[in-house]
């Protein structure tokens, strides 16, 4: 891997309470252009906290994410820097992440007009609709004119419209219907491929992942307990937790088999630290 | 042995326009200690078609056709059936799971009294007999500390927990029908996995009759005996959960295995995003 595009190193997210609740707990990371690494877990995990600090958008406790050659600070709401519309995000719900009062291909202009202010090339907004399959004549269209899956791309047309280097995707096919969601974390990988970008995928979903992600990270209350190439996960997994979540996915083969229940006392085991599970590599 | 069978069951949204189709004749039969699946992408009127079977259909709903359910040689309609006819049904021979235990567990009731309030509506029995009961149901779906549990509040469980509990409910005058409506949707996979078994459980012990509704293929081929795909209010295919994932008939289930990972039919990603990007305007619009 040439020098990562995104790192992030020791991050903790703690949120107040008492005891105050650790949701990420040193969780250190790389990204390369032209990788995909998915972040998979269960909810409540610490995958979208840990999505919102690396992007900016939550308070970290203590680490860093550097993203290029610059740090990215605790931005909060605050409007982010020209140089980190570099990094670009696309959330679970389009609904909230489109503006419902304004046109889809100005909303897909505003990321053209990210990537002309950092000195990157222009595009044209109907472009980029063509490239995620929609009617390149839709740019005067309003965002309830489109199906969910269909939105969730105009998003993803809008992210890549900025020309980013890491595109940050937070389950960002959870919210498609079943027949689309392989079809569009493709087509996002497909296109990140293409412009050279790398893609954090967040996802629960681990049978899409493996068709999509270089790299896998698995998480569990927080840390990162098994790591490395994707497929060797699938294949051997040697942490107890992601050992349990494979065995957990139902296969829909036909064959009647019901997925494997994780006995209670199982779980004590998915906290410990497994050295050899971590940054495992290909065979 | 059938016990419920829908026939040419048409939903019709009122509408300024005139009517519009939800479902638009479809035709089921469930049999006696099976699961039968109800599969089918958002708005293709699966949900729609269990509440039909309850008489819950919004007011904006017009629907016709006939639902029939079945014991002892004898046949209640359950279509258009009076408000006496269909509350001595709801809970006591039909009941129901939903998709989000936090919603339809009541907050402010112990889950005790959620367990025997309809046992001792519908079944007459006593205070003792009733907390026996519970405790027994809560034991049968594995709820950790069952009669703990009874003096708790829904908020005090786990998500699984929580659902297992209102499975526990909807068990409690022991249905001869259980429509599951995205049980597993909310949990987790290594939660589903735990409610999926005892899904499976209580209809191989009990004869139980469940009608699953999900999107989720995966689910169903876990779970169901048969299988019924739906597509915009209609039936695409029906057919022995075997079958249905190794040869489906129909151009439509076959996309949808296609689009599935593991499947037996599963398409490369390229070839998805091919597809994709071939066919721009596939999807209904909402």
């Amino acid at each position: 891997m040439t020098a990562p595009v995104l790192t992030t190193s020791d991050v903790v997210v703690e949120y107040r309470g008492r005891p105050p609740l650790r949701a990420v707990d040193g969780v250190s990371l790389a990204i390369g252009a032209g990788e995909v690494v998915a972040l998979v877990g269960e909810s409540g995990c610490g995958k979208s906290s840990l999505a919102r600090a690396v992007i900016g958008i939550e308070k970290r406790a203590s680490g860093t994410v550097t993203f290029g050659a610059s740090d990215v600070p605790v931005l909060g709401i605050r409007r982010r820097p020209r140089a980190l519309t570099g990094m670009q995000m696309v959330f679970q719900d389009p609904n909230s992440s489109l503006n419902p009062r304004r046109r889809v291909g100005d909303q897909i202009g505003d990321g053209v007009s990210a990537a002309l202010a950092r000195g990157e090339a222009g595009s044209n907004p109907a472009e980029w609709l063509e490239r995620v399959g929609l009617d390149p004549n839709a740019a005067r269209s309003y965002p309830h004119q489109f199906s969910g899956g269909q939105k969730q791309r105009i998003a993803i047309a809008r992210a890549l419209a900025a020309r980013p280097e890491m595109l940050v995707a937070d389950e960002p096919i959870s919210a498609l219907d079943a027949s689309t969601q392989t079809s569009v974390a493709a087509l996002m990988r497909a296109l990140c491929l293409e412009a050279g970008a790398g893609m954090l995928f967040i996802s629960h979903d681990l049978s899409v992942v493996r068709r999509i992600a270089d790299r896998t990270l698995v998480m569990y209350r927080g840390r990162i307990v098994e790591s490395g190439h994707t497929e060797t996960i699938w294949q051997g997994p040697i942490h107890p937790y992601t050992q349990a979540l494979l065995a957990a996915i139902p296969v829909p083969d036909g064959a009647g088999r019901l997925p494997i229940t994780p006995m209670d006392a199982d779980r004590l085991a998915w906290t410990e630290t497994i050295p050899e599970a971590l940054e495992r590599t290909a065979p | 042995m059938s016990i419920l069978a829908i026939t040419d069951l048409h939903i019709d949204l009122r509408t300024s326009d005139g009517p519009r189709p939800i479902v638009d004749g479809i035709d089921l039969v469930l049999e006696k200690g099976r699961i039968h699946g109800l599969a089918g992408e958002s708005g293709s009127g699966k949900t729609m078609t269990a509440l039909a079977i309850l008489g819950l259909l919004p007011e904006s709903m017009k629907s016709s056709g006939s639902i029939a359910l079945m014991r002892d040689g004898a046949t209640t309609e359950l279509l258009g059936a009076s408000r006496q006819v269909l509350a001595a049904i709801r809970g006591r021979r039909v009941a129901m799971v939903f998709q989000d235990p936090s919603t339809s567990l009541h907050p402010q009731i112990s889950v005790g009294r959620q367990l025997t309030d309809h046992m001792r509506h519908h079944l007459k029995l006593g205070k003792r007999e009733a907390r026996a009961r519970a405790i027994e149901l809560l034991e049968r779906v594995s709820a950790p500390d069952p009669s703990g549990a009874l003096s708790k509040f829904p908020h005090q469980f786990s998500g699984g927990q929580r659902q297992r509990i209102a499975i526990a409910v909807a068990l409690a005058c022991d249905p001869d029908v259980l429509l599951a409506d995205e049980p597993t949707t909310a949990l987790d996979v290594t939660v589903q996995a735990g409610v999926l078994q005892l899904l499976r459980e209580l209809v191989d012990d009990s004869g139980l009759s469940v009608l699953l509704v999900t999107h989720d293929l995966g689910v169903m081929s876990a779970v169901a005996d048969e299988v019924t795909v739906m597509r915009s209010g209609r039936v695409v295919e029906s057919a022995p959960r075997e079958q249905l994932f190794t040869h489906p008939q129909h151009e439509y289930t076959k996309s949808l295995l296609a689009a599935l990972p593991g499947s037996a039919l599963e398409e490369s990603p390229e070839a998805l995003v091919h597809e994709l990007l071939a066919a721009p305007i596939q999807e209904d619009a909402q």
